[in-house]
Formats: structure tokens, sequence, C-alpha cells
């Protein structure tokens, strides 16, 4: 997918070069503004993820919500999701061999809904974006949904 | 000199302290200061090879697109159009989350409605159509299909309910924020 982003990219370049190279200076520029702009807080978060990843081991995770960890498994699993920030292509993979060590179903769409949707460390990035009110209402919604989510799956799988 | 040494310091405050606190952590925990610092080396390469087309889409988008034309397909009253178009761009789009929003931002700053960025937002995180493909393979197609479905719904949900809390001042001020944001 990346590199489709980069043909993308790359093509949309070409062709505003071709109509104005003016233009497309002035969007060189703005790209870096708007990327400079943020790059205190991506920096702050990328070290943060460093460390509580470092600290929150796999086997610390299934060991909170394996099968018969119910309820209390399922909260647990929506927090860790909310507040870690895992690439997708490392998720899933984690997902499974929580499953197969013994994760309930309920507890894992749990983890990965909000892992996907909820994202407590990357709130101040969301902040400066959507203001303080939508960021906490669209997270909290989010994490509301994220558990009908696993009950329904937990019900259904 | 010393002002604008101040001005940056401020803005990377956080970051100086979390590497500070991860220093500490090198000598008092040195297994998991250093495990931390590999998962922020992996996580950086892995967001530098995102970021150059995103931001270069971006300024692109920002220089070429006329506020009127993106009023027209995604604004107010663009309709069912608006909302498959939000949902096109963050499905087809790469990266976590966090890259979601200087997207947003921009979007609001040129006039699309805000329930359509959320929904570009909520597809961005849950329906990208290559991590689908690999959730399938990891979880099976039982557990992608039953979640996609679910979650279409919530993208929806979410996005139609955020508006719908937020006063029309409070939507106003969130353009506001994005207009600064751009220029």
């Amino acid at each position: 997918m990346t590199e489709i982003l980069y043909i993308m990219a790359i093509s949309a370049l070409v062709l505003s070069q071709i109509k104005s190279r003016e233009r497309t200076r002035m969007a060189l520029i703005k790209a870096w503004k708007s990327f400079e702009n943020i790059m205190p807080q991506f920096l702050a978060i990328l070290v943060l993820i460093g460390i509580m990843l470092a600290i929150l081991t796999p086997e610390q995770i299934s060991r909170m919500f394996g099968q018969d960890s119910g309820v209390l498994g399922l909260f647990f699993a929506a927090m860790i999701g909310s507040v870690t920030l895992i690439p997708g292509f490392v998720a899933f993979p984690l997902a499974a061999a929580l499953l197969e060590n013994g994760a309930g179903y309920m507890q894992i769409a749990a983890f990965i809904s909000t892992l996907m949707m909820v994202g407590i460390v990357t709130m101040p990035l969301e902040i400066t974006f959507f203001g303080k009110k939508a960021t906490l209402i669209r997270n909290s919604a989010a994490f509301v949904f994220s558990l009908l989510v696993a009950v329904v799956m937990g019900v259904l799988l | 000199m010393i002002m604008r040494l101040k001005i940056i310091f401020m803005r990377y405050k956080a970051f100086v302290i979390l590497a500070m606190i991860n220093a500490l952590m090198l000598i008092f925990v040195p297994e998991t200061g250093v495990q931390a610092i590999r998962i922020t080396g992996r996580n950086t390469l892995e967001m530098l090879a995102i970021i150059p087309p995103i931001f270069i889409l971006l300024g692109l988008l920002d220089v070429w697109v006329k506020r009127e034309t993106m009023v027209k397909y995604m604004g107010e009253g663009s309709g069912k159009r608006g909302m498959l178009l939000g949902f096109m761009m963050g499905s087809v789009a790469a990266g976590p989350l966090y890259a979601a929003f200087p997207v947003a931002g921009l979007l609001l700053a040129k006039g699309a409605k805000f329930s359509n960025v959320l929904i570009m937002i909520g597809a961005w995180s849950t329906t990208k159509i290559p991590l689908l493909l690999f959730e399938a393979s990891a979880l099976g197609v039982e557990f992608m299909v039953i979640r996609l479905v679910l979650n279409l719904l919530g993208i929806a949900l979410i996005a139609v309910f955020t508006e719908k809390v937020l006063s029309k001042k409070e939507i106003a001020g969130i353009y506001g924020m994005a207009q600064k944001q751009v220029s």
C-alpha cells in the first residue's frame, strides 16, 4: 500500500510540475511546513510508544485477558488497546498468538477494535486539529462502540 | 537567540522529557531501556517511510484544490457523495491513525463537512484494505468480516454522534483552528 501512495504522490507531483513550477514549489513548502508543525508531537508519541511497549510484553498482555477473564478481561483488553499503539501487521499476529494461548474472542475483539479506533497517547495531536471536546467525544464513543463490537463478536464466534 | 532556543525547547518539551525518562531507564533497567529504543527506532523508520507521500499529497491538495471544489464535493450538502469520498480517502490510506489528523485538518480548512472528515478518520482507523487482508489471514475470514460489518456501522454512528453532540459554535471553533494550522 505504501508503494501505491508513493506512485500517487510522484505522479501528482510530476503533473503539478508540468502545469506550474511555482505552485509545485509552494506545495512542497506547505508539505514541509505541515510536517514540521506536528513534529514535536510525533517525536514524543514515538518515544512514549517505545517505552510503553517495552514495559508491556505480549506475555503480560495474554495473562491479563485469558478465556475466563470475563468482563474484567474485556475491560482490560479494551483499555490496553486504547493506550497502546501497535501497527496492524504486528497486532494481528499478536492477537492470533493470544487466541492460541487461550485468550477469548470477545477480549481479542475488544483489543483489536480499541487499538484501531481509540488513541489515548495520540490525543494531544488529535486535540491540535479537533479541539478537546470533539477529541474526547470521538474517543469515548469509539471505546463504547468497541465494547459493543466485542460482545457481539463474543456471542457470534 | 536565547528566545528562539526557548521557543524550540518549549515545543519539544514532551519529547525531551520522555527521552530523558528513556535515558534513565537505560541506567536503571537497561534491558527494558534498550528494548524501548529498539521499538521507537522501528516505529520511526516505519513512519518515515509513510510520511513523505502523505504530506506531498497534502501540499498538492492544498495548492491545487480550490475551496469551492472541496465544498462542492465534501461540504455541507454534498450528501452521500461526500460521505463516500471521505470513506474512500480513509480506506486507501496507509499508516497509523495519527497520520490522518493533518489530513483531517486540511480537509476542514478547505470546507469539508465535519461528519465527512470524521468518516475519513473512521475509515482510516478500521477499514484499510491491505490490513483487512492481513487480518483475515491472521484471525480468519469470519472474524474479519464480522468486525468489518460492525465497524462500518460504527464509523457512521460515531461520525453522526460526534457532530450532533458538539454545538454549532464548537464546530465553528474547530474550523477556525484548522484554518490557523494551514495558513
